[in-house]
């Protein structure tokens, strides 16, 4: 058993670039493994739905290049997680295609392991029926027919699928939705490491360079795990790890800073110690590992929910901003009297609450114009599209008390102004589900390159 | 007039998974975290106020000693992307803890 470990994750997202001097220093550092988070949650439900990537398919190949590039030179191995950003087989199928296409192009063959995230339904309805399923951060029961309504859905993996894909041989894995420190942290867990210290590990580094200042540009992070502690430094020489930065990243896009979750157990960081082990790198140590009763994986599920189409207009003029709100009411009545129901109108207004809605303090606009987006979904593009169009007409042409400007109400900043989105999503499943095999929803194959 | 925004290094605003929002608050020092604490300290009932919500929405406030840091965590309204959400990585939802007014 080696006594430490080196992970390079050179980037916080695939696709969102790597700086070129970065990756050199960062390989020079001979690292044991590169792992790299290729996806999230947090671009919305559109991607898990439509089966498309929020990454940019030129951007991911450029990135995916230069980690294969060293993969190959130094006989890395690598692991990637949440492939095509929400991980779901299309997704995971469209990363893949990029790597065929960049493997025959520079004559790379490596052993590769897939690992599907995708979930069966009827396997799902199984769990579902010997009550295996707990809501996640809300309080809806999940139904058969959500299951039926979602047109994808998919589990976070743990690290288990990894460490059976690298048990297999494997020098590439590619996973669709993935626990983000899984694929940082599966060969320092094979590897006997202490199983707090690599989730830690590994929740510093899903994020690449963000866990250093100054926090700007796609950057990355050098994780080294020894039997005690870890320790994390930027492989770019003008940022720094220090405590603040280390430990503030730990908070991260989480609910609670002292425990994090994940398959098979939590850590606890009530006792973690953050010190300053060079000018540049932080050590820690006292995270506990916590093993859960039930091991559990998130499952992330999305529907449609119409189809949307928009149209963006500025207002200018003082007498109708004024009475804003009597204005749009009326707009909706208007519309209403054609297209009574079926259908959501919702109309933003930047410059007054169109970035914090109900939770903006200040209710008046201190604002000479306002932009407005008026946004319909409805059941089919045709509805939706006709809805809008009359929305757009009724609001340019609605008279109200004192108006001057009689020719129009509003500036369109386009020809046309009606733009059509395409389908409409929602999260319908977020959810907790207990299985018995860390591995068993999620089919791994070895696939030639 | 103080804010919080005059004192903190950083107040940021993050989706923390699709049906909530994280905001963290991050102080400069071990000092001026522990002056803050000591007298200005939020509690659920000023955020609820300073957001317009119920309390109830106010999920958790719990201070993060390492990081000089306080991570305040509410229920979005609209769950992320929904129809009617205004800010799908719920990046843009700080300002009125930023703009907190303190006795300092």
């Amino acid at each position: 058993m080696p006594d430490r470990l080196t992970v390079f994750a050179p980037q916080g997202m695939l696709g969102y670039g790597i700086p070129e001097r970065s990756m050199r220093l960062g390989v020079a550092r001979q690292p044991d493994v590169i792992a790299v988070d290729a996806g999230s949650i947090d671009p919305g439900p559109y991607y898990l739905g439509a089966g498309t990537s929020f990454t940019n398919r030129r951007a991911v190949r450029h990135d995916l290049s230069m980690i294969l590039d060293a993969a190959h030179a130094h006989a890395i191995p690598v692991l990637i997680g949440s492939a095509g950003g929400a991980g779901g087989d299309v997704h995971l199928d469209w990363l893949i295609d990029i790597y065929h296409d960049i493997c025959r192009e520079r004559g790379y063959t490596f052993r590769t392991a897939r690992i599907s995230a995708e979930i069966d339904r009827r396997w799902l309805k199984q769990r579902l029926e010997s009550g295996g399923v707990a809501p996640l951060d809300c309080d809806r029961v999940l139904t058969s027919a959500d299951i039926d309504n979602a047109t994808r859905i998919v589990g976070q993996m743990g690290f288990e699928p990894f460490m059976a894909a690298i048990d297999a041989g494997a020098q590439v894995v590619i996973a669709g939705r993935a626990f983000d420190p899984a694929m940082m942290g599966a060969h320092a867990l094979m590897q006997g490491f202490d199983r707090g210290l690599v989730v830690h590990m590994g929740k510093l580094l899903e994020c690449g360079g963000a866990a250093a200042y100054p926090r700007h540009g796609s950057d990355g992070l050098l994780g080294t795990i020894e039997r005690d502690s870890f320790t994390v430094e930027p492989p770019n020489p003008d940022k720094v790890c220090t405590i603040q930065s280390v430990a503030a990243h730990s908070l991260y896009e989480r609910a609670d800073p002292y425990h994090m979750h994940f398959p098979g157990g939590a850590i606890d960081l009530t006792e973690s110690r953050f010190e300053q082990a060079s000018p540049r790198a932080v050590r820690i140590s006292g995270t506990r590992y916590i093993a859960a009763q039930r091991y559990t994986i998130k499952l992330e599920g999305a529907a449609q929910a119409g189809f949307r189409t928009i149209a963006i207009a500025g207002v200018r003029d003082p007498i109708l901003i004024a009475q804003l709100d009597a204005y749009i009411a009326n707009v909706r009545t208007r519309v209403a009297e054609r297209y009574p129901d079926g259908y959501e109108l919702h109309v933003h207004v930047y410059g007054r609450d169109g970035v914090m809605g109900s939770l903006e303090p200040h209710k008046a606009t201190q604002s000479h114009e306002l932009g407005l987006l008026f946004d319909v979904i409805a059941p089919d593009p045709e509805t939706s599209a006709a809805v809008l169009a009359l929305t757009r007409s009724v609001a340019l042409h609605v008279t109200y008390p004192g108006r001057k400007g009689i020719a129009g109400n509003l500036a369109f900043p386009f020809s046309p102004s009606d733009i059509q989105t395409g389908a409409v999503y929602t999260f319908n499943i977020h959810h907790l589900v207990t299985i018995d095999d860390p591995c068993e929803p999620f089919r791994m194959d070895l696939i030639d390159n | 007039m103080t804010t919080i925004g005059d004192i903190a290094t950083f107040v940021t605003s993050k989706n923390a998974g699709p049906f909530l929002i994280a905001l963290d608050i991050v102080f400069p020092d071990q000092a001026i975290y522990r002056r803050f604490i000591d007298t200005a300290a939020l509690d659920k009932q000023t955020v609820a106020r300073l957001y317009g919500i119920p309390e109830t929405d106010v999920i958790a406030i719990i201070h993060f000693d390492p990081a000089h840091a306080l991570k305040v965590t509410l229920r979005r309204h609209t769950v992320c992307g929904a129809p009617g959400d205004t800010d799908v990585y719920g990046a843009q939802q700080h300002v009125p803890i930023m703009q907190h007014r303190i006795a300092w």
